[in-house]
């Protein structure tokens, strides 16, 4: 579903990313972990392009979206994201967050969007939530709608950049609960965390980066139980 | 005198309170039209400088629109009418000398509501930019959709500010012969050679448009202001 080829990034100076290659097939559910500064976000977000690698090519669909000629705001309508600041519209209401894209981008009609909305909506317990602002929303709350207005674009893979990293510790629970229902229903997911409980229970490949490279992957089991790297091992001895 | 023959003497003999009716009437025309024009130059040269700042493109339209902002933020509004009036307008001798006026106007305040408007997009979290894309809406559909309304919602205040500037700025057209409020007093002045109640009156009424439109944008804020709401 995504090939990364040789993907490199520099801001400026500072290489970011140097090289990756990385297949992701359609269903898996790939955890990024690594230090801060190791570039998992930043390979996270090259892979909808909201960063222009600076060499590499990636393939989404059989489609070489970092070819000059490829329609981004095309590729980008079928990978959702969600953000670590959840970067809710704060002007419009729950329901319209949800409905924005779909009714702007002419995938669906207002009733329809509205529909599909109030559906999503119910799902997560929050229908009464529709007309809010989410302003007036916990923390959970609002990861939980920056999910769900991802899903209301029907997407073919889901990006997660560190989506716990902002929330109290009272409301992890609520939005894991989510993401692990969404890998169940056979969403294909990559997840840049530091839940490494998550990574363990959903995961089916766990990717360590450090320095801007893929050091070691695995299954989760294995990657947690028997950490080849020198550097893993420091890692997990931090974090675990 | 009594303060009554004063006030008869200025604004009711000859029907003289229809030099300060004729000359409010100009002054809001120019105000009016001069706002129309600041805030759609003022609105496209900070999209200009926004996305080239944001983008690395458009740099021949920024560079023009960096020069436009010094030359009028660095020279004096009145100035600036009388060059378009004795020079830009002057071969074109049957247009009218509002017009002249709403354009030096409108061209001045323009660099104002472009700095402002440009810290309104800058004050939108960069977040806001990229959900918008991420979700498939194009650099411009997100902009208009989800970056201007909140920055619009931020800028208000000083937009406002800017509003009455302006109006208050106009009282120089009468240096190219426009009778406006401030010319209208002044033509009184010098019939009844009685300084105070005509500036008196100039002043009150400059006040209650200054207080008609800041009510207007009061309303405007708190209608904008509703999802602040917790």
């Amino acid at each position: 579903m995504i090939d990364v080829k040789n993907l490199h990034k520099s801001f400026g100076d500072n290489e970011v990313l140097r090289g990756i290659d990385e297949h992701i097939a359609k269903g898996e559910k790939v955890v990024v972990i690594g230090p801060s500064g190791s570039g998992k976000s930043t390979f996270l977000r090259c892979l909808n392009l909201l960063e222009k690698p600076t060499q590499g090519e990636i393939w989404f669909e059989e489609q070489n979206i970092t070819d000059k000629k490829t329609n981004v705001d095309k590729v980008r309508q079928k990978m959702g994201m969600v953000f670590q600041h959840f970067n809710l519209f704060p002007h419009l209401t729950v329901q319209q967050n949800i409905t924005l894209a779909p009714i702007n981008l002419k995938l669906q009609t207002k009733q329809e969007a509205d529909a599909n909305a109030l559906r999503l909506l119910e799902r997560i317990g929050l229908a009464d939530k529709a007309n809010s602002y989410p302003n007036m929303l916990s923390g959970g709350q609002k990861q939980r709608i920056a999910i769900v207005r991802a899903l209301a674009m029907n997407p073919d893979v889901m990006l997660f950049d560190e989506p716990t990293s902002a929330l109290d510790p009272e409301m992890v629970g609520e939005v894991l609960q989510l993401m692990k229902e969404l890998a169940n229903e056979g969403m294909t997911m990559v997840v840049v965390t530091h839940e490494m409980g998550f990574a363990k229970e959903v995961g089916t490949r766990v990717l360590f980066m450090d320095e801007g490279v893929i050091m070691e992957q695995n299954t989760p089991l294995q990657l947690f139980e028997n950490p080849q790297s020198t550097r893993l091992k420091e890692f997990l001895s931090k974090v675990l | 005198m009594t303060f009554q023959e004063k006030f008869v003497l200025n604004f009711i003999e000859d029907n003289r309170w229809r030099y300060l009716v004729e000359g409010l009437q100009n002054t809001i025309i120019i105000t009016f039209f001069a706002l129309i024009v600041g805030v759609v130059l003022g609105f496209t040269i900070a999209l200009i400088r926004v996305t080239h700042d944001r983008t690395g493109k458009l740099k021949i339209l920024n560079g023009i629109a960096k020069l436009y902002l010094t030359v009028i933020r660095g020279t004096p509004v009145l100035i600036q009418l009388m060059i378009m009036y004795y020079v830009v307008f002057a071969p074109f001798a049957g247009i009218s000398k509002i017009v002249t006026a709403v354009m030096a106007f409108g061209i001045n305040s323009g660099a104002y509501v472009a700095e402002i408007f440009r810290s309104g997009i800058m004050s939108v979290d960069n977040g806001q930019m990229e959900a918008g894309r991420s979700l498939g809406l194009n650099y411009n559909k997100t902009m208009w959709l989800i970056v201007m309304p909140q920055a619009i919602k931020n800028i208000l205040p000083a937009l406002g500010n800017e509003f009455i500037t302006l109006l208050k700025e106009t009282s120089v057209a009468g240096y190219i012969a426009i009778q406006d409020l401030t010319k209208g007093g002044d033509i009184i002045r010098s019939r009844t050679y009685e300084p105070f109640l005509p500036l008196l009156a100039v002043a009150l009424i400059y006040l209650s448009v200054v207080l008609v439109l800041q009510a207007g944008v009061n309303k405007l804020e708190r209608r904008l202001g509703k999802s602040d709401r917790r």
